[in-house]
């Protein structure tokens, strides 16, 4: 009996505790949202309240008004498309070859890539400056996808995941005269869907997101990206609180509704590129 | 017949690897071989290159700037890591009981992972601010006085500790929350048997099997920690005064706005050197099993 008390307790406390916690961690969406529908003179009521005189949806459309959104959301959205897409058939390629085939070289090659999943890019960023100039590629979106369409880690995550395909599916296709192209696109893609979903989510998430390469390489208003965008609207409309929270509130959107319908993909996948290092 | 099967699949290995290992020559190994070129030189990106031998990486030991900088971004580590480990670790242990709304829990704690840095920043920022800010407004019910959190040089540093550790935290936990799913149940029971519970539970089952979670989550947490630059572009810019100027943005400063190209890849490269030696050392704890191709 008093065991089951004791289970009970630490439950409850738990539950009190996770409760609170989750409260502090959801306030800045909370309070994001409810901002971006007070008008500037109920932003800054003191103390704070949670609505405020009206519902002021304006800001809203003032977003649309103060910059080109929709064209920022089309850039955002072409440049993660183009390098979820690129990611996708670089990596599960190489991944397919560093598992399926046998060559010299192999393990050689692939720690090279497993050494350049730990390169920081800012060590990169001067001489990606320049070779994109070089390319005359700055200041258009080509200069964001072009560096990304490889990624180290995809290949890694990708391999990983055919590494638990048995060998003797794709060599018994073989012996039946299947070429490894054929092995790949009719076994080895179709078994890989799961992990190919999370590289999907996980190249969506950090290029949507992504900061320092529009940073450095766009200069014109034409291929501005959302987060940029966002960025030099805060250093233009500094106090304008209830415009820069409704244009963050969209600038999540995609990504937010990404989250709650594939929640399970976004966690599984992180925890399994934890478990395998 | 073997080595005509080897020649074979060499050949298709050329065709399934070129686009990954093109795009790995021109985007990370070329640049990155470039850039400690260009770190023993000086340029301003647009004339001619000089060269001056380790002046760079030696200006930098009497650049107060660049320590102070460093320093920010190792106190920045030093601090942010461990607070989003310890919370993150005993989260995921709360977290892995059989308790009601576990789903909606571990939604609502990883949702800052998703959002972006500059976003989130933002709200942060406004969350922060001296005369409106929520933060302060709880403050005072709670009885205290309000913070200058953004221009106070003894807070900034901490204002961007805490924007990071409400970000991180999701991430670690779930990472943690695998780990310790991983740890067979009878484990626990056969512990019970002998009458270990509680505390002793987790002092003799749960640290020792998490270790290699725990090493995983560290490293990564230091190695991101250490590249640690949107929330402090947007936040405070760094201010006031540099005290909350991290490394990062200094490397983006001296090649974007000084055009010290030289200088900015020098720093660039002591950045990579002590990412690559913590890299080197989670290899070397977690054992080469994961990696090797069998």
């Amino acid at each position: 009996m008093g065991k089951k008390r004791k289970e009970f307790l630490v439950k409850l406390i738990s539950v009190l505790v996770l409760t609170a916690g989750a409260l502090v961690v959801l306030v800045p969406f909370i309070w994001m949202f409810s901002t971006s529908f007070k008008t500037l003179s109920d932003v800054f009521q003191y103390p704070p309240k949670f609505f405020g005189e009206i519902f002021y949806w304006q800001n809203y459309v003032n977003v649309f008004e103060t910059i080109d959104f929709i064209g920022m959301f089309k850039n955002t959205l072409i440049v993660t498309v183009a390098v979820a897409a690129g990611q996708l058939v670089t990596s599960t390629m190489a991944g397919f070859a560093f598992t399926y085939l046998n060559f010299r070289g192999r393990d050689t090659i692939f720690k090279i890539f497993l050494f350049a999943v730990m390169v920081p890019f800012y060590v990169m960023l001067i001489p990606t400056f320049s070779l994109m100039r070089d390319l005359k590629l700055t200041n258009t979106l080509w200069s964001l996808i072009l560096p990304c369409v490889v990624s180290p880690f995809g290949i890694f995550m990708m391999r990983q995941s055919y590494l638990s395909i048995p060998r003797s599916l794709g060599e018994a296709a073989a012996i039946d005269g299947c070429s490894p192209w054929k092995i790949f696109t009719r076994i080895y893609l179709p078994l890989s869907k799961p992990a190919m979903t999370t590289l999907v989510i996980f190249t969506f998430m950090s290029t949507w997101n992504d900061f320092i390469r529009p940073l450095i390489f766009l200069t014109s208003n034409k291929n501005m990206t959302l987060t940029l965008g966002l960025y030099n609207l805060v250093g233009s409309y500094a106090t304008d609180w209830g415009l820069l929270m409704a244009a963050v509130i969209m600038s999540l959107l995609p990504i937010l509704i990404l989250y709650l319908c594939l929640q399970d993909f976004f966690v599984e996948g992180i925890a399994v590129t934890g478990l395998k290092g | 017949m073997k080595t005509k099967k080897r020649n074979k699949d060499a050949l298709w290995a050329v065709l399934f690897l070129a686009p990954a290992v093109i795009g790995l020559c021109t985007f990370t190994l070329y640049p990155l071989l470039d850039s400690l070129f260009i770190s023993f030189h000086q340029w301003d990106l647009f004339g001619d290159m000089k060269f001056i031998g380790f002046q760079n990486y030696v200006d930098f030991f009497q650049d107060a700037t660049g320590r102070k900088v460093f320093i920010n971004t190792v106190v920045f580590t030093l601090i942010a890591v461990p607070i989003q480990l310890v919370m993150a670790f005993f989260l995921a242990v709360a977290l892995n009981q059989k308790i009601r709304g576990v789903r909606f829990f571990r939604g609502a704690y990883f949702m800052p992972a998703i959002a972006s840095m500059v976003s989130v920043s933002i709200v942060w920022q406004w969350l922060f601010n001296t005369d409106f800010g929520m933060v302060n407004y709880v403050i005072e019910l709670l009885g205290g006085a309000k913070l200058n959190w953004l221009t106070n040089p003894n807070l900034s540093l901490w204002t961007i500790i805490i924007v990071s550790c409400w970000k991180g935290l999701g991430y670690n936990m779930v990472i943690f929350l695998a780990g310790l799913q991983g740890i067979p149940a009878t484990y626990y029971e056969a512990a019970e048997l002998d009458g270990c519970t509680g505390l002793a539970r987790l002092a003799r089952i749960t640290f020792p099997l998490l270790k290699p979670t725990t090493l995983y989550v560290s490293i990564t947490c230091v190695i991101n920690s250490m590249q640690v630059f949107d929330q402090v572009m947007i936040i405070t810019g760094g201010g006031p005064a540099r005290s909350s100027s991290v490394l990062v943005q200094y490397i983006y400063e001296n090649a974007f706005d000084y055009y010290n190209m030289g200088y900015a890849s020098a720093l660039g490269w002591i950045l990579a050197i002590f990412i690559f030696v913590l890299a080197a050392v989670q290899f070397r704890f977690m054992g080469s099993d994961d990696y090797s191709v069998e």
